[in-house]
């Protein structure tokens, strides 16, 4: 066991590389000279040519890479053009709102959508089960933003139960908090609660054609036991899998849905730096985002162990 | 040791007069496809159909509501009377017509991006599963690209390079690579392991035949059923970096492009947003849905062992 | 073993199959009663519908199978009009069952104890305490040693046998009336299978449960049953009596079955010594290291120093349980596998060492036939093109090979218009007698021939057999045969090779072998296999 964890934990190094590397190159392979892209189509030839000091690109690429990986290892971020302050301590401003949205929204995704694929599963071809199903490809359907618009529409503008946008900080109360979180949560969380629906009722159904079921059902026992401690719990791995996977979604769509409920997340931050062409941040946040992901996987990796004993021996 | 085997029973893909029965016969896939070829139908012929110059701003005729009917002076000085079928936005472009016009794009990008990330993913995939000493690299690459949310990558790659229709798709078709490479690369090593293959191996038959012959024909069910889900996430990814004002640049008219610039009146003329926004949906559903419909009648039960087993 | 107390009887009993099945029942008004203590085995081929009758018993049958008229009665109690509720209480302490696959019967995530004593929370209302000690005392009765470890294992940290043995713990732990077997040795070794069959027979004796008990294999039949019923395509052919139905069977059918049964007596005698050797194995040997980048696993010795030889014209059998490593000496004597070891000489070259084109080249002198007819042809392509993929890989062309093509499938007795059917057309038999036609499609010398008939019913397996010794004769070839089945390498070979581990324990004329084994695991397999003491082939 202990080899596999150790295994786990050194095979993401390789893919952290991969990711500095990508994100690092990224501006560096732009058509054209990068400092002009960064200083934007009216900038005078002295301003791009302060940009390209300050971002150190008239040396070798791979002392670049060098200074680049060392200053992220200190936790310098670089400083934002846009922003005027270090990018470190913007991402720290905007991580809350961000994570509480992104919590909140796997929370509610896994609360209905497992006990809604097993029960699809269980009742294969039934009503649950088709309309679980016409939901899902509804869920993936449906454009985030679309969603959002329609659901503010609705619920805010006709209705009036639920503020329109915004985000109130936990510190100012859970109530606010909550009630701002409510909307947005629903409508990042749909397609994420399509794709493990989906990935849910395969996998139970699956489980449920396999022989040891099969065993469960000649010992006598009770429906309900044999759907929860013999098909769900050998359907777990691959559900557990999506839910890490699906956290790339999830993180696209904080974006869109940050945007249409004026969140001052991180996603937000993204779309500003971009339209901004604010490459230190835009870099930062792609590598936070994309380390979040490796690392969030790797914990559900690890969990692995907790849920097949195969294994662990 | 087993006893005797029941027969698996694998759908046979023989004459293509069976497939096509078999498609056509499956209610997904005939009302999908349906659906997107009125939709593919009505974005080519949108000159014909009633429409105007997308681009033509008028702020005469600005915050029209749907149904409403105005004069329109063309560029030439004609007036001729048209009907805003879906109002107007607030530079007084006729929705419809924007809205006909940018179903081009989309079918165009989603199409574009299908075939371009599936040819790559398969080329790579390949040779990764056949060439074993590659295969470790090629897929911590693309592990390492698979770890970068695919909409935080296409947004970084449009940012950079100048927007245009090439650099979207060209965005959007790199993050959907790794994840087809997997695929292929799976279905070539649970293939490989097919005894069939070893049959192949014992009579002959050198490398290249093999692939061409034994595992292109079984990989190409999964992809093909892949490649209608890629085009519906490339056509969502589009609108969403329009609306995010990250996409094609706001002359040429997109569903996304069309929702940014309607959404500051969201409240007042919701009919900016709604209207491209049901039409997206629409023609996303309908991929799904003929992915779906594919997936049922090409490869009932695709698992990760290839073949279905007995 | 009298039918004074019927523990099950099964009256008129018609299930039906859904539509576009390729028949209407599954199970038509079929008639079988089990005494207590008395194993009643229900005995069929592929299709027969004998796991169809004990789904039905058990309540089992998947939504879209129905019983359509009879009754299954339990005692007293009519179990087709018993609600779910009472079905599921008599499940497992009433009536119990145990399945064919123990490797995967059991849940892999829950301790093997945990699993029982589900069962006994489920229909019983003891402590935990004592739970456990019923468990473990379960453990012992069925000859699992060190009960406390099992109870405390997972699945998969057990073999097929231990796997087994729990699953029949299971069953027996209540003293259920019946106990419904269905095929529950045909996935183990020749000696495990023994094993098992001992141990049913002896926990059911005691406890007088009434057994139903199917199979496939007469050898079963005659090692452990009192009354026989035979079934074919859902119909009952015949039953009666264990002793007189396998001496004097009156059906037709069941007397095609028991003559397809190969006798265990050899019938052949080896070639003349004069004749040269063709094919020889000099200390072969195969090492597997498992694992990729980061993992490096116990490396496997699938083969170690293996010696033997091939005659011209001989056929040499190649016998071994599973994991013996027959099937590597087979692939790496035909170089689809590299050695890791030692050298084979074809003709007297060397040949262990080829690689590439001079291996490929070899195909047109050494060709295979494999185990699985199902998956050994692409089901995308039909069986033409999987015969002359060969020959055209070679050069001739399209016209040529399929002349050649047409030739084939007239001596293995199908018909050349089917040559553009596809794989999925064709029965288990027929798709093997394909694959043969592909093999000689290359006009070989010898032929390696790997468990070819494992995967096949009795009947079939008697008609390949008879082929490949008519195709023997007419085109002299050498073969190879690999086997786990003692009666099949009785048949055909002249002399067998016995492999254990890896390793050849014994190898000799095939009478030699039978009638005086020199090696202890040699005498321990063939002690083993079911019904020795019975003489199949001569009806």
């Amino acid at each position: 066991m202990l080899r596999f964890l150790l295994r786990r934990i050194l095979a993401t190094v390789p893919v952290l590389v991969v990711v500095a590397v990508v994100v690092f190159l990224m501006l560096r392979l732009t058509p054209g000279d990068p400092a002009a892209v960064i200083a934007g189509d009216n900038a005078t030839s002295e301003q791009i040519e302060q940009i390209r000091d300050s971002l150190g690109l008239t040396r070798p690429l791979a002392v670049q890479f060098g200074i680049w990986a060392g200053n992220l290892a200190r936790g310098d971020l670089g400083e934002s053009f846009f922003f005027k302050m270090p990018v470190s301590a913007l991402i720290a401003q905007r991580l809350e709102p961000t994570i509480a949205l992104a919590f909140t929204t796997i929370l509610l995704a896994v609360l209905v959508s497992v006990p809604l694929g097993v029960l699809a599963a269980w009742r294969r071809g039934g009503w649950l089960d088709r309309g679980l199903m016409a939901f899902s490809t509804l869920g993936f359907s449906i454009p985030v933003f679309v969603l959002g618009y329609m659901l503010i529409w609705l619920v805010s503008l006709k209705l009036g139960w639920l503020p329109v946008q915004g985000y109130r900080r936990l510190a100012d109360g859970f109530g606010p908090f909550i009630r701002h979180l409510i909307l947005p949560s629903i409508t990042l969380s749909v397609i994420y609660v399509a794709l493990i629906a989906r990935v849910t009722r395969a996998a139970v159904s699956e489980a449920l054609t396999e022989d040891f079921v099969r065993t469960a059902r000649a010992k006598g026992l009770r429906e309900t036991r044999v759907l929860i401690r013999h098909a769900l719990a050998n359907a777990a791995i691959p559900i557990v899998t999506v839910i890490g996977i699906g956290i790339a979604l999830l993180i696209g769509g904080v974006v869109v849905t940050e945007s249409v409920y004026a969140i001052p997340g991180l996603g937000r931050l993204t779309v500003d730096a971009v339209l901004a062409r604010d490459f230190p941040t835009i870099q930062a946040v792609i590598l936070f985002f994309s380390v979040a992901y490796v690392l969030i996987n790797l914990l559900i990796d690890l969990s692995y162990v907790v849920l097949d004993p195969r294994i662990r021996y | 040791m087993a006893g005797p085997l029941a027969d698996p029973g694998l759908p046979a893909l023989d004459a293509p007069a069976t497939i096509w029965r078999r498609l056509s016969g499956n209610l997904s896939v005939a009302v999908a496809g349906g659906v997107l070829t009125v939709l593919a139908g009505v974005s080519l012929l949108a000159p014909v159909l009633g429409t105007i110059d997308p681009g033509l701003l008028d702020p005469v005729n600005r915050d029209l509501l749907p149904g409403a009917s105005a004069e329109v002076l063309s560029l030439t000085g004609e007036s001729t009377a048209h009907t805003f079928w879906m109002g107007s936005d607030s530079y007084g472009r006729d929705i419809y017509s924007r809205v006909l016009y940018g179903g081009r794009v989309s079918l165009l990008v989603g199409a574009v991006v299908a075939t371009l990330s599936v040819a790559a993913g398969m080329a790579i995939g390949l040779v990764s599963g056949f060439v074993r000493w590659l295969d470790g690299l090629v897929m911590r690459v693309m592990d390492g690209l698979m770890a970068i949310p695919g909409i935080l990558l296409a947004i970084a790659l449009v940012s950079l390079w100048r927007a245009s229709l090439l650099t979207v798709i060209v965005a959007i078709t790199i993050p959907e690579i790794p994840r087809v490479t997997r695929l292929v690369r799976s279905l070539v090593l649970s293939i490989r392991e097919e005894p069939y293959i070893e049959a192949a191996l014992a009579v002959g038959t050198r490398t290249a035949p093999l692939l061409v012959r034994h595992v292109l024909p079984n990989t190409l069910a999964p992809l093909i059923v892949q490649a209608t889900y890629i085009a519906a996430s490339a056509i969502l990814v589009e609108s969403i970096l329009s609306f995010l004002g990250v996409g094609l640049p706001t002359d040429v008219p997109t569903w996304g492009n069309i929702m940014a610039e309607g959404r500051l009146q969201f409240n007042q003329y919701p009919h900016n947003v709604f209207f491209p926004g049901v039409l997206l949906a629409l023609t996303v559903l309908a991929v799904n849905l003929l992915g779906d419909g594919l997936r049922d009648t090409l490869d009932p039960k695709f698992n990760k062992r290839g073949v279905r087993p007995a | 073993m009298s039918a004074e107390h019927p523990v099950l009887r099964i009256q008129g009993l018609s299930v039906v199959l859904p539509k576009g099945a390729d028949r209407r029942h599954a199970v038509e008004n079929v008639e079988v009663t089990v005494a207590a203590g008395e194993i009643v085995c229900l005995l069929g081929e592929s299709g027969s519908g004998k796991s169809i009758i004990a789904q039905s018993i058990m309540g089992l049958l998947p939504d879209n199978i129905r019983p359509v008229s009879g009754q299954i009665l339990l005692g007293e109690e009519n179990l087709l009009a018993a609600g779910a509720e009472r079905l599921r209480a008599l499940r497992g302490a009433s009536m119990s069952m145990v399945f064919q696959e123990p490797m995967t019967a059991l849940n892999p995530v829950m301790t093997c104890g945990a699993q029982v004593e589900e069962l006994l929370r489920n229909h019983t209302a003891m402590t935990h305490a004592q739970n456990r000690a019923r468990v473990l005392e379960m453990f012992e009765h069925v000859h699992l040693p060190d009960a406390a470890r099992i109870h405390a294992s997972y699945p998969h940290q057990l073999s097929g046998g231990q796997r087994q043995r729990i699953m029949i713990a299971l069953a027996l732990i209540l003293k259920p009336q019946l106990l419904i077997a269905d095929e529950p040795t045909t996935a183990l070794d020749v000696t495990t299978q023994a094993q098992i069959l001992r141990l049913i027979t002896e926990l059911t004796r005691e406890n007088r449960t009434a057994v139903l008990f199917i199979t496939h294999d007469f050898g079963v039949v005659a090692e452990i049953a009192d009354r026989v019923v035979v079934l074919r395509l859902g119909q009952l052919v015949e039953a009666g009596a264990s002793r007189s139905l396998l001496s004097s069977p009156r059906h037709e059918y069941t007397r095609m079955l028991l003559s397809a049964v190969p006798s265990l007596t050899p019938r052949k005698s080896p070639v003349e010594s004069s004749l040269p050797v063709v094919l020889r194995a000099r200390r072969l040997s195969k090492i597997f290291h498992p694992g990729g980048w980061f993992r490096r696993g116990a490396p496997v010795r699938a083969a170690e120093e293996v010696e033997l030889e091939l005659r011209r014209g001989e056929t040499l059998g190649i016998v071994g349980e599973s994991g013996s490593g027959k099937s590597t000496v087979a692939r790496m004597l035909g170089r689809l596998i590299d050695p890791t070891g030692g050298e084979v000489e074809l003709d007297g070259c060397g040949i262990a060492s080829l690689s590439g084109e001079a291996a490929r080249r070899l195909r047109r002198r050494i060709q295979f036939v494999f185990q699985d007819p199902y998956r050994s042809l692409n089901p995308r392509r039909t069986v033409g093109a999987a015969i002359v993929e060969g020959p055209m890989n070679f050069g001739l062309s399209q016209a040529e090979a399929s002349a050649r093509a047409r030739e084939l499938m007239d001596l293995v007795s199908l018909s050349p218009q089917m040559l553009d059917r596809y794989p999925h057309e064709f029965s288990g038999g027929q798709r093997q007698r394909v694959c043969i036609a592909r093999a000689l499609a290359m006009q070989p010398e010898i032929l390696i021939a790997d468990e070819p008939v494992s995967a096949l019913d009795v009947s079939v397996q008697a008609q390949i057999l008879q082929l490949l010794e008519d195709i023997q004769r007419r085109l002299h070839l050498t073969m190879v045969f690999i086997t786990h089945d003692l009666r099949v390498a009785a048949q055909v070979c002249n002399r067998i090779v016995v492999m254990h581990r890896g390793r050849v324990v014994e190898q000799g004329p095939v009478r030699e072998v039978f009638e005086r084994p020199r090696d202890a695991y040699t005498r321990g397999l063939l002690a083993a296999a079911p019904g020795r003491s019975f003489a199949f082939g001569q009806v």
